[in-house]
């Protein structure tokens, strides 16, 4: 029943974001050429509810289920990788039309061929790491 | 009740509005919050990798894995999702993009493939069960794979992706999403790699790149 909770979690978020067409590769297309809102209001709107649901949980007026403060951590101030890194996950995310969360919804879908996709981006997470100490941080 | 069920099942079915944006993604947000966890999904990726006993080889992949296994059961849900919304509450099935968006995607094909009553699906891809696609946007298929078109995006892209998310340290859901909602600067940063990069990929290359053979 632990692992319960975090299926419904992924349900709810998979589900929702495959209603909201944001799995589409034509939405990115017409997202990058600022051709519709929807996408933008999708990040809009989920960023403004979550500043509102972090600053809650921050402050200390929400609390997690035991009761206790939910921590969070600072992101290192270190530019290099985030703007490296951005790029070329940026780049990924035009070419391909699916970010990382969205794989898995499209191999749930029926598009088995996502198998390969998952493949593919496991072996850029490790080559990520086996090349981390040469890389400029 | 049968019919409040069907009834029930087409309203879900429909194309949401941008908004439920706020509503799914606070929902995820609060939920994860409230167990005391991170909202992150290509973490999975380096887990996975961990998984495998890539630590043993490189020791970026040298951490308890197994405590991350909440994230993977996070990913399993969403898989489940994609499952359960397209099969069951796909609806038309259709990406519902602006007109210009149409035009655009026709001109990138050279050909009027896509109409306004002819909107194009999804994803551009065939499963089992989705065979009609025009051979043009038929990207995610297992023959598609086999052409250089399919390579590219989908081995050389899905590498990127990997390689991307874990160099900045996050993807869409960990730095656009939680990140920028915590106001953390380093997000920004990498939010505004992963647009500039999306932006020089779409407008110099994407359009050459379907073009290739297929």
């Amino acid at each position: 029943m632990k692992v319960f909770k975090y299926i419904l979690v992924g349900f709810v978020f998979g589900f929702g974001m495959w209603k909201l067409e944001a799995v589409s590769t034509f939405r990115i297309i017409e997202m990058f050429h600022f051709q519709s809102f929807h996408m933008f209001g999708i990040i809009m709107s989920g960023v403004s509810i979550g500043l509102i649901i972090t600053r809650l949980f921050k402050t200390g007026k929400l609390k997690t289920v035991k009761g206790k403060e939910h921590k969070f951590s600072d992101k290192d101030h270190s530019w290099p990788r985030y703007i490296l890194g951005g790029l070329i996950f940026g780049m990924g995310w035009a070419l391909t039309g699916v970010c990382s969360g969205m794989m898995f919804l499209l191999l749930g879908s029926g598009y088995t061929v996502f198998a390969v996709f998952l493949g593919a981006a496991l072996l850029g997470t490790y080559a990520y790491g086996y090349f981390r100490k040469w890389l400029p941080h | 009740m049968n019919e409040f069920a069907q009834q029930t099942i087409e309203f879900i079915s429909q194309p949401w509005p941008w908004w439920m944006g706020g509503v799914v993604i606070g929902l995820t947000l609060f939920l994860l919050f409230f167990f005391d966890k991170e909202f992150g999904l290509s973490a999975n990726l380096r887990t996975m990798c961990a998984a495998d006993g890539a630590g043993d080889y490189v020791d970026f992949f040298k951490f308890d894995w197994s405590k991350q296994g909440w994230n993977l059961m996070v990913a399993f849900g969403a898989t489940f999702g994609g499952y359960m919304a397209a099969n069951y509450f796909g609806g038309d099935d259709k990406a519902h993009v602006s007109p210009t968006t149409i035009e655009l995607l026709n001109e990138i094909a050279g050909e009027e493939i896509f109409a306004m009553d002819n909107l194009p699906p999804i994803v551009p891809g065939t499963t089992v069960v989705q065979q009609n696609i025009h051979p043009f946007w038929d990207i995610y298929s297992w023959q598609s794979l086999f052409t250089v078109r399919g390579f590219i995006i989908i081995i050389i892209g899905g590498f990127m992706i990997g390689f991307g998310a874990r160099y900045a340290g996050g993807c869409t859901s960990g730095h656009a999403i939680s990140g920028l909602a915590d106001l953390q600067v380093p997000s920004l940063v990498a939010v505004s790699g992963f647009f500039i990069g999306g932006l020089i990929m779409t407008w110099l290359f994407l359009p050459s790149i379907l073009r290739i053979a297929f």
